[in-house]
């Protein structure tokens, strides 16, 4: 009998050891190698020198980081909801069965996010272009004042319209994927009982959506927090707009890269994955607690 | 229902999983940073010519980082030479990526290449860090009477080492629209006053077009400018003295005379290099080009539509009577100071860029403006009249600008910072059409700041 039982349980290890060896490889050892290079302080005259935790004391004090959280906080406060909403509303009309041509649609939405981010973002950057973008060129035809999408003021909104553009379908198809789930007697049920179209979406298909609202709105958490490729891009064409610390992940990268800051720049990446990780876990817990019991 | 609720717990604590792994990548990225400079001590004593004879036959692979295309040609004529060397030619980006990239090799310790391409201005980025071999023992020095003085100057170090082996250059001149300016009746501005009648005079006859631009996002251009105009904006005294002075009197000059004609709106000041800025040269937007040696060659294969329009001058000068230039772009062949086979690498770098026959090709089939004397004095070379130009011998001129290049600019050892810094205070300041001259102030503060916190010790400028 106790040999009987030996066999399962030495299996179980071997089986998540290859987990195990890549999560340890691939995550916990480049982690655990970017906390101890924070640790420390090189420069280039006088070498590296231990500084214990001076890097995250200064990262805390210094305004161009605090700068670049507001900003993402702000960009996901904005951003995000009309994102989702749009995908939601892509994907109940999906599922109402009334559209034509419903797969050529399905497909066109969800084309952008088969577009790597560096093409959308340079072909947005040429849309929005003050001078020989068809937008410009479309209101100097009109004798109209050109539409200045690349200033201080627009571009938080003009980088929200990549993003969502980007991203949308890629939402739909998961909030569409999940409606596909629902059992179809529900819908029979409430029609037997009255319930018109409207109805069913709000009493059925919303909270059987939650899951899935929940998955798509932490994927966009951590998406807004880690912003960079499209605001990296658009710096090369506006460079007095965006700058060098816009968002905290491109000050990260500013830091490593340009200025050489190696340690610095894991305290501050650091610092960044835990605030990420502290909102994520803030909303699910709230996302739980509203769940009906 | 239930099912699905349930499930959406488990999504969540592998989300947050996730979520951490995914916020941790910046992290990662930079963990592949090490401490520690391991610079192999070399001897400074003369390589034996017959310790040379003996690399040069010994079976050898060597790699060299390079973005010039289609290089293979001049490697060719060196394994010709050398059938035991082979070399093996990476691109690993032009100008930033590939200095990231190399930095990146070298903290790791493993990777790096033998030999690599390198813009004159990058040099002190790497010679701080102790990366580049100094070529004097392998007889670079002796390759000095065929260069051109001033490139000289760039790959030498303060107590006369020699990083590298100039490759080619970009004295700055003007490139102009001659149909544009016969059309408004504009002389070809010899003087920088003389420059800003021209904006006023072009800018307000045709409200559409501009007589340059000067690109808010170009350090490279405004180091040329400071060049040209005899300023010292860096010098390096030892490893770690540094004294800046981007905002004495010189500076302040360029400030006010750039920042007035971008605050008058006469010029314009958008980025350089972008989708915009090619359609703008394309369509006349603009009737001059601020440009290194290698833009006329850039230019015709960019603003194709203007074929026959251009002409080229030398840039307009502070003072007439003592003409002087500056310098935009080139680079050269520097041997990484990790290489386990430093003769080799040392004669390759000598071999492509002062061979003749390796250095005319690199004129007449990748279009580099050379960097030697024989070249520029070369009358296949000089001679050449690209229609672009409407026949005019356009090398003639830069080679005329060349011998006027200041032979006493140097370069700080943080490029990247400065560039980035100087982008966001005096580059901002002409796009915003802000004080530039206040800027200046604002860019000498980071730059100070960043190098006393880099373990330099700044010096006011005197």
């Amino acid at each position: 009998m106790a040999k009987h039982l030996a066999r399962p349980r030495s299996a179980g290890p071997l089986f998540i050891a290859p987990f195990m060896a890549l999560f340890l490889l691939l995550f916990l050892a480049p982690l655990g190698y970017a906390a101890y290079l924070s640790l420390f302080q090189e420069k280039l005259v006088g070498g590296t020198s231990f500084v214990g935790l001076d890097n995250y004391v200064t990262a805390l004090k210094d305004p161009q980081l605090r700068e670049g959280v507001i900003r993402v906080a702000t960009f996901f406060v904005i951003q995000v909801p009309l994102m989702l909403l749009l995908a939601l509303l892509f994907a109940l009309a999906l599922d109402s069965g009334l559209l034509r041509l419903s797969r050529v649609i399905r497909l066109g939405i969800f084309v952008p996010y088969a577009v790597p981010s560096v093409v959308a973002t340079l072909m947005w950057g040429y849309l929005y272009g003050p001078d020989f973008g068809p937008f410009a060129q479309l209101s100097d035809k009109l004798s109209l004042p050109a539409p200045h999408f690349l200033t201080d003021s627009w571009m938080l909104g003009s980088l929200a319209n990549i993003v969502t553009w980007e991203f949308v379908g890629y939402n739909m198809i998961i909030l569409y994927a999940a409606l596909r789930t629902i059992p179809q007697d529900l819908y029979e049920a409430a029609a037997l009982d009255g319930a018109g179209a409207w109805r069913i979406a709000w009493s059925i298909k919303l909270p059987a959506l939650r899951p899935a609202l929940t998955l798509t709105l932490l994927f966009s958490v951590i998406g807004s927090f880690q912003l960079f490729n499209e605001p990296n891009l658009l710096l090369k064409i506006v460079p007095d707009v965006i700058d060098s610390s816009y968002t905290a992940n491109l000050y990260a990268y500013t830091l490593a890269f340009t200025s050489q800051q190696i340690n610095y720049a894991a305290a501050v990446s650091f610092l960044l994955g835990l605030l990420i990780v502290i909102i994520s876990y803030a909303f699910l817990l709230t996302a739980n607690r509203r769940r009906p019991a | 229902m239930r099912k699905n609720i349930a499930s959406s717990s488990a999504i969540s604590r592998r989300l947050l999983l996730t979520a951490a792994g995914a916020a941790s990548l910046g992290a990662a990225l930079t963990a592949c940073g090490g401490g520690g400079s391991d610079s192999k001590s070399t001897s400074s004593k003369p390589v034996s010519q017959a310790d040379i004879d003996k690399a040069m036959k010994t079976p050898t692979e060597l790699t060299f980082w390079t973005w010039v295309p289609n290089i293979e040609q001049e490697i060719a004529l060196f394994e010709k030479k050398y059938p035991a060397i082979k070399i093996k030619a990476v691109n690993a980006g032009q100008g930033v990526p590939e200095y990231t990239k190399l930095r990146t090799a070298l903290k790791a310790g493993s990777g790096a290449p033998d030999m690599v391409q390198i813009e004159y201005q990058a040099i002190p980025t790497f010679t701080i860090t102790d990366s580049l071999l100094d070529l004097r023992p392998y007889g670079a020095s002796a390759l000095k009477s065929q260069f051109v003085d001033w490139t000289w100057g760039q790959v030498s170090g303060s107590n006369g080492e020699l990083w590298a082996i100039p490759q080619d250059t970009g004295p700055m001149g003007m490139l102009y629209r001659k149909d544009i300016f016969d059309k408004h009746g504009i002389e070809v501005p010899k003087t920088w006053d003389e420059f800003a009648e021209a904006a006023r005079k072009l800018h307000k006859a045709d409200p559409n077009v501009y007589l340059t631009n000067l690109a808010a996002n170009q350090v490279a251009a405004w180091h040329g400018l400071l060049w040209q105009a005899g300023a010292k904006p860096y010098v390096t005294s030892g490893k770690s003295d540094i004294t800046v002075s981007v905002d004495d009197a010189v500076s302040k000059k360029l400030g006010a005379f750039w920042g007035g004609l971008a605050q008058e709106g006469v010029i314009g000041v958008e980025p350089d290099f972008t989708d915009s800025w090619y359609a703008a040269l394309n369509k006349g937007k603009y009737a001059t080009w601020m440009t290194g040696a290698w833009g006329p060659a850039f230019l015709s294969g960019s603003a194709k539509d203007t074929s026959g329009k251009w002409r080229a001058a030398p840039m307009p000068q502070w003072d007439a009577s003592k003409p002087s230039a500056g310098n935009w772009g080139g680079s050269t062949t520097a041997v990484i100071r990790s290489t386990k086979n430093p003769i080799a690498a040392a004669e390759f770098a000598k071999f492509l860029n002062s061979d003749p026959e390796s250095a005319k090709m690199f004129a007449t089939k990748q279009f580099f403006f050379p960097a030697t004397k024989a070249l520029l004095a070369d009358a296949s070379f000089i001679g050449d009249t690209p229609a672009f130009y409407g026949g005019q011998k356009v090398n003639e001129v830069f080679a005329g600008i060349s011998d006027e290049v200041n032979p006493s600019f140097q370069w700080p050892p943080f490029l990247d910072q400065v560039a980035t810094d100087w982008t966001e205070t005096v580059g901002r300041s002409l796009a915003r059409k802000t004080d530039t001259v206040d800027a200046l102030g604002g860019w000498q503060t980071r730059i100070t700041t960043f190098a006393k916190s880099q373990g330099f010790t700044v010096k006011a400028a005197p």
